[in-house]
């Protein structure tokens, strides 16, 4: 005999076993539908291999399962996959879950199986893989996948099979047992074998189930399985409680029996494992006791897993009248069923329709008087009186340290408190209030860490903008400085050292941004780098898992994509280190110092000579980049910058045609001088850090930096086609008028000087140049000739009145406005994504034309002029 | 078709509240009985003048709490605390001392804390040490037993003992004087100076009696009885009353010095003497105010055993469980702390104001 | 020694009480410095304690300055979100009593919430995204936006800023996962009112109150 140990408390109600034990397992007619939740097991829902009007064959996986903690499940018959939607589920809240629907077609046709001949000869793992792939968990009582069970870490020393069945009413084991003996213990040898063959094989019986302890020793006899009977006591069917029965060890508090070399398996799932294995049958049924007052029959069933209980119930002339509560499993521990049209589950062990006898309604609760009773019952021993003191105060620290998580809610002592309390709903309710807190808690933490991100992000950005302004302040204040000081004659050296300065301090602004480029360049490469490993790994991961092909192509033009973006994020930081290391930092403000000192001692005219060539230059690269920009905001933003550069350009005009002829003196009306120097202020302050380059070298570098622009569109467009994006037009027509304007260009350089940028507005608005040509001009000169373009036009504005020269500008933007709705009009008619932005463009000119026009009609002449 | 939901478990044994103070109520019997045999009808009369002060008593502040009078009467807990009460005083006290004790027991001591379960202080004993500090005379005037009466002195039949209580029926045919006496503790306190062979010589209280002390030794040992059957029935465990029997004994018998003349007493006579069994099965046992766990209450049973000997010997007052109790109240809740049971898969056992692992 | 005592005694008496207050103030300096309690600042455990909405119902940007407030003395019961239960853990942090929770609307119910953008009537104006504290709101100019449901705190101030008011605070559904029981109501309260004789038929259906 094995040496028993005793457990701490326990209770002894009255058993009602013998009611449904009359007969052996009886069957139950097959069901119009089967209902099958997606979740019969404790882990992550399956996933369903089928759709609605699939049809399927007995024991065909329905469901996957998804991840390491997760069971399969099966067709319990033949039939038609009838729908997946949203179905009431056995589970205490009443609420629904997804359910799988199968509508029997009567023939209960087999799927293919067959069993392994011979389990000895297969690895463990491979039979923890069929075991996996029958959908079995345990069936006694949490529904734990036993795949993962089967498969601890730590070495196995002591197997031990739960037919303990302690709670009052449920005989499905018991059953079992008598019925199915020499199976169980085949089903315990290819358990012993899965696990490495443990010294010790125990199986716990309590000794109010003589005959199945009966059948089971003479079953397991030579084989080394010790059968153990032991004292009937609630709740030693528990499994930590088995494990202190039969081995006097007790499971850590959080671990597993596996810590201490102990894997514990129910009968039931062993018989499922035998079927698994040596039949090939996956889990679609199990026993079922239905007992209670309330069922006319008795008795224990073969049901089919997803038969719904009412039809259970009506097979045992149930009567809904007399029946005070539907109860799964047994009246300890189970839970009451709203809605007896739930599905029989692979946890459902019992159902238990009691009558007003049986489960008379519970007097209300009286106060606790802390007697203890349910202390001495406790199996944990807990002092579930001290438990419900704080339960009701919400005192979590103390419940903490009383070991709530520790209680099996095997419902002991509530079952003796005299007083009536639910003292187990209290616990429920306290342990879920615990963890929704500490979920809250973390979610709470991530939420400070968020905000406190989004602060510093913040404060970071307000920085930055802080600086700039100051910068800019900076600047315009010696800018204004110069200006007082070029009123008088001969321009101080003090004005000069102002410029000097403000050169020097941009100049120093923009010291720091080209190593803060670099830097987050590098960033971006480094991301782009991380995100092409990832989208990698996901499809090397997805090609493991076996994923769909259309996840796969997916994956792949992720990895694509990524792939893409690094490459552009490398080609911006090798061009960057290109052009970085030639501008040291110190020769920037040099060459910013010394551009600024050439301007305060050049001669007036030249000074607005260069302003405006260098803004006609901003105004033909801003172009450029509208030309190439393909996203609607950017090109927004673009066209409004331009917009802004070109008035700029016409007031540096206007201010250098202001000069007259003898541009080297003092112009004598004041007004102009005025607007002149602060334009000329303005535009220096601008152009001060600007390099001084040659028009043709400018016009060169432009071609060459479009020839690299092209390039890249072109690899772009192709990739675009390669991977047949949406986006393939719009980048085929950037990348054609990329073209054009390098044709330009080219045409620029070769002679024309008129055509440097087609599509030049003010070019377009400037009358025939020719007429007014002053300077000997090389004609292959573009950007000189342009100058020469602006100066004339700009004489012209001198020379008109105010009203003429709004008349000019009004005639300019109608042609624009006109220019503007053609193109509004083509995109329309191709549905174009920049339909919107061209409307927002049109709609601002159409504005700037009715202000002007506004003006006009007033006579208000907002320069101030003559 | 929508059944009802409840949380498991769906079946309940058959012990309730009501059933566990009837059992104590019927435990207190052999006792009673004792009482009434050796001290005439006194006690039932203080028993039922406290019960039905309390009920009333408790049902009115029950009214005035809007809660369901009846629902709150069924438990019998009122009952108790008035049985315990009417034991524990002087029999044929007069009637006012009996309604003042229950009045402080049921409404002071049980209602102001929150009625059954909530309050800290056993309420029968609060009502008593009330008692004994506001009036000790009538509380330590108690009755001689009825064998060692001086010869032509009876105890009163049941008419004189409710005059003797209920002035307002008359005069009783008998002076109350004639038959109040000493208890044995009282006798024993009072002979300072001689031998404790010398004070069982010369007091008949222990000359004549059988064990120790007589007539107390039966009622003691009818509450002993009672106690025994109220551990057999489960209604609480052996721990405090034992730890509390044990307690006694110890400190007895480590102070009995051999009888001499500045002994303690005999530890029979200390188990066998005053209110020792009542206050070991029937107070200490008193879930409410007592430690919680099994360790605890082995604690606390036996820190009010040695307590109640303390306060016997070196105290002023010549009985002493309703202070030993009390002052145990007080601490139950640090034993509590400490003695918490090792749970099952822990290593050891913790404190109940440990914080997370 | 003894008679310069007896003979100055005004001077004796002085000097004991120097020395004395110099022992003393010795002893306690040193506790001070060994047994220094390197416990979290207040501030951290108060902030700890709030929810982190970062709503700033209580008139603070963010829940840390509240904290900070409430370490210098402000009152605890200005967040709403945190609800009564944060009033009370804050008092019991602080060992003062709880007082009511100051709920301007008296819509503090216990449901969460999350924002929800209706995404057809999005304009793309990115006003509710420099609102959100947590950055829990998904878009870029003229895009639509949507809100990331698990990195809500449910704290509304995107509502207000959204011009064409398409941001509506839902409540987010119980699920067969997040059920769970409930704790009975205590006895009183389900006793409240009731006379003796409406207990058994009203009293009973415990389970289901607490559902």
């Amino acid at each position: 005999m094995r040496k028993i140990w005793d457990i701490p408390g326990g209770i002894h109600p009255p058993e009602n076993k013998h009611q449904s034990l009359t007969d052996g397992i009886g069957t139950i007619a097959m069901p119009e539908r089967l209902i099958l939740p997606l979740n019969q097991h404790a882990g992550a829902p399956a996933k369903p291999l089928v759709k609605p009007g699939d049809r399927v064959l007995k024991g065909q996986m329905i469901a996957e399962p998804v991840g390491f903690i997760s069971a399969a499940l099966h067709a319990p018959t033949s039939g038609t996959i009838d729908g997946i939607a949203d179905q009431p589920v056995p589970h205490p809240s009443g609420m629904s879950a997804r359910c799988i629907e199968l509508v029997p077609d009567g023939r209960d046709e087999w799927c293919d199986h067959q069993g392994v001949g011979d389990y000895r000869a297969q690895p463990p793992t491979a039979l923890l893989e069929l075991i996996r792939n029958a959908g079995i968990t345990g069936l006694g009582g949490a529904g734990f996948p036993s795949s993962v069970k089967l498969g601890p870490r730590q070495p196995i020393d002591t197997l031990v099979i739960n037919g303990t069945e302690c709670e009052p009413y449920i005989t499905a084991d018991d059953s079992l047992m008598q019925a199915r003996a020499p199976e169980i213990i085949e089903g315990v040898n290819i358990l012993r074998h899965i696990l490495g063959n443990p010294e010790t094989v125990l199986i716990g019986i309590e000794d109010n189930k003589p005959r199945a302890f009966e059948q089971l020793t003479e079953a397991a006899e030579g084989t080394g399985i010790e059968v153990v009977e032991f004292p009937t006591k609630y709740p030693s069917g528990g499994e930590k409680q088995l494990i202190q029965i039969l081995t006097g060890k007790e499971v850590p508090s959080g671990k597993l029996p596996a810590e201490l070399g102990i894997v514990c398996q129910n009968v039931g799932t062993t018989f499922a494992v035998y079927n698994a294995i040596c039949r090939g049958e996956p889990l679609i049924s199990r026993i079922t006791t239905v007992t209670g007052q309330a069922c006319g029959r008795n008795g224990n069933y073969e049901v089919l897993l997803g038969t719904p209980i009412s039809h259970l119930l009506a097979h045992n002339d149930f009567d809904a009248k007399a029946c005070t509560r539907l109860v799964m499993g047994g009246p300890m521990m189970g839970f009451t069923l709203l809605d007896p049209a739930v599905p029989v589950v692979k946890t459902t062990n019992c159902i238990l329709a009691g009558s007003k006898a049986e489960f008379p309604p519970a007097p209300p609760a009286q106060a606790c008087i802390r007697c203890g009773l349910c202390a001495e019952a406790c199996p944990a021993s807990l002092l579930p009186q001290q438990l419900y003191w704080y339960a009701q105060s919400q005192n979590h620290e103390r419940l903490e340290a009383h070991n709530l998580f520790d209680c099996i809610e095997c419902g002991a002592c509530a079952y003796v408190c005299p007083s009536r309390i639910p003292l187990v709903q209290y616990y429920r309710a306290a342990k879920g209030e615990i963890r929704r807190h500490d979920a809250e808690q973390l979610k709470a933490d991530h939420a400070r860490q968020r905000f406190e991100f989004h602060k510093a992000r913040l404060e970071k950005a307000e920085a930055e903008k802080a600086a700039k302004r100051e910068a800019r302040r900076l600047a315009a204040e010696a800018a204004q400085r110069k200006t007082a000081t070029s009123e008088a004659p001969s321009s101080g050296p003090g004005s000069a050292d102002d410029l000097i300065q403000a050169a020097k301090a941009r100049a120093a602004a923009k010291k720091a941004s080209p190593d803060e480029q670099k830097a987050k360049l590098e960033r971006s490469v480094e991301a782009n780098r991380n995100r092409l490993k990832i989208a990698r790994d996901k499809l090397a991961e997805g090609r493991d898992q076996g994923l769909d092909s259309d996840a796969m192509a997916k994956l792949e033009v992720k990895v694509n994509e990524a792939a893409l973006k690094l490459k552009t994020a490398e080609e911006k930081l090798a061009s960057f280190d290109d052009t970085s290391p030639g501008k040291g930092d110190s020769t920037v403000a040099d060459d910013a110092a010394s551009r600024v000192m050439d301007r305060v001692t050049a001669s007036r005219r030249e000074q607005l000579e260069t302003t405006v060539a260098s803004l006609k230059k901003r105004i033909a690269s801003a172009e450029q980049a509208i030309g190439a920009e393909t996203a609607d905001a950017t090109i927004a933003a673009l066209q409004s910058g331009l917009e802004k550069q070109r008035q700029k350009l016409a007031e540096a005009e206007t201010a250098l045609a202001g000069l007259g002829p003898d541009g080297d003196q003092k112009v004598t009306d004041p007004t102009t001088v005025d607007a002149a120097s602060a334009a000329i202020a303005r535009a220096q302050a601008k152009a001060a850090a600007r390099a001084s380059m040659t028009p043709e070298q400018k016009a060169r570098e432009d071609l060459h930096a479009l020839d690299q622009r092209i390039a890249k569109a072109r690899d772009k467009a192709q990739a675009a086609r390669a991977e047949d994006s949406e986006h393939a037009a719009t980048l085929e027509s950037a990348l054609e008028k990329l073209e054009e304007k390098r044709r330009g260009l080219i045409e620029a350089l070769g002679a024309e000087p008129e055509e440097t940028v087609p599509e030049r507005p003010v070019a377009e608005s400037v009358p025939a140049p020719s007429a007014v040509e002053p300077h000997p001009v090389p004609n292959d000169d573009p950007a000189a000739a342009a100058i020469a373009r602006a100066q004339a036009k700009a004489r012209e504005m001198a020379a008109m009145t105010p009203e003429q020269k709004r008349r000019v500008e009004l005639a300019s933007l109608d042609e624009r406005i006109a220019k503007a709705r053609s193109k509004l009009d083509s995109a329309l008619a191709e549905g174009s994504e920049h339909v919107e932005a061209l409307q927002g463009a049109l709609e601002k000119l159409e504005n700037k034309r009715r202000s002007l026009a506004q003006q006009d009609s007033d006579g208000v002449n907002p320069e101030g002029g003559a | 078709m929508v059944f009802a939901r409840a949380s498991s478990p769906h079946e309940h044994s058959a012990l309730s509240t009501r059933q566990v103070m009837q059992y104590v109520l019927l435990a207190t019997l052999p006792g009673l009985v004792a009482l009434t045999w050796n001290f005439g009808w006194g006690t039932v009369i203080n028993i039922l003048l406290a019960s039905t002060v309390a009920v009333g008593t408790e049902a009115a502040i029950v009214a005035l709490r809007k809660r369901p009078v009846l629902f709150y009467l069924q438990d019998c807990s009122a009952l108790v605390t008035a049985v315990l009460l009417g034991l524990a005083l002087p029999p044929l006290a007069p009637w006012w001392l009996t309604v003042i004790g229950t009045l402080f027991a049921i409404g002071i001591a049980k209602h102001l804390y929150g009625g059954l379960g909530f309050n800290p202080f056993n309420p029968a004993m609060v009502g008593y040490v009330v008692l004994l500090i506001s009036f000790p005379v009538p509380m330590t005037t108690w009755i001689t037993p009825r064998d060692l009466l001086p010869a032509g002195v009876h105890l009163p039949d049941l008419w004189q003992s409710l005059q003797i209580v209920f002035p307002i029926l008359g005069a009783p045919g008998q002076a109350v004087d004639a038959i109040t006496g000493a208890t044995p503790l009282d006798a024993f306190k009072h002979h300072t100076g001689l031998l404790v062979e010398q004070i069982y010589a010369a007091e008949p209280l222990f000359s004549r009696a059988e064990i120790v002390s007589y007539g107390w030794e039966w009622v003691n040992l009818g509450f002993l009885a009672g106690g025994v059957w109220l551990i057999y029935k489960k209604v609480f465990t052996w721990h405090a009353p034992v730890a509390m029997l044990l307690g006694l004994t110890l400190m007895a018998a480590l102070f009995y010095d051999g009888g001499s003349s500045t002994s303690g007493g005999s530890p029979i006579m200390h188990l066998l003497s005053g209110a020792t069994m009542l206050g070991a099965f029937f107070i200490v046992t008193d879930p409410v105010t007592s430690a919680t766990s099994a360790r605890g209450r082995l604690v606390y049973g036996a820190s009010i055993g040695i307590l109640v000997y303390i306060i016997r010997v070196w105290g002023n007052y010549p009985d002493a469980v309703a202070f030993a109790v009390l002052l145990m109240n007080f601490a139950a809740p640090l034993i509590d702390n400490y003695t918490l049971p090792r749970t099952y898969g822990h290593s050891k056992a913790r404190k109940a104001t440990e914080k997370k692992p | 020694m003894i008679e310069i005592i007896t003979q100055e005694p005004l001077l004796a008496a002085l000097v004991a009480m120097v020395g004395l207050a110099v022992a003393f103030g010795a002893v306690l300096g040193f506790a001070a410095v060994k047994f220094k309690v390197e416990g979290d600042p207040i501030v951290d455990q108060i902030d700890h304690i709030l929810p982190q909405t970062q709503c700033g119902q209580c008139g603070y940007p963010g829940c840390r300055p509240y904290a900070e407030a409430i370490a210098n003395g402000d009152e605890i019961n200005k967040c709403p979100p945190g609800g009564q239960a944060t009033v009370n853990a804050l008092a019991d942090l602080l060992d003062v009593p709880a007082p009511e929770l100051d709920a301007e609307d008296g819509d503090q119910s216990d449901v969460k919430k999350v924002a929800y953008i209706r995404e057809a009537e999005c304009i793309g104006c990115t006003k509710c995204i420099q609102a959100c504290p947590v950055d829990a709101i998904l878009g870029a100019a003229k895009q639509m936006h949507t809100v990331i449901a698990s990195e809500c705190t449910g704290c509304d101030l995107c509502v207000e800023p959204c011009p064409v008011d398409c941001i509506e605070m839902r409540p987010v559904p119980q699920t067969i996962s997040d059920w769970q029981w409930t704790i009975p109501a205590p006895l009183g309260e389900r006793l409240q009112g009731l006379r003796s004789a409406d207990i058994i038929a009203t009293d009973r259906d415990t389970g289901t109150r607490a559902a």
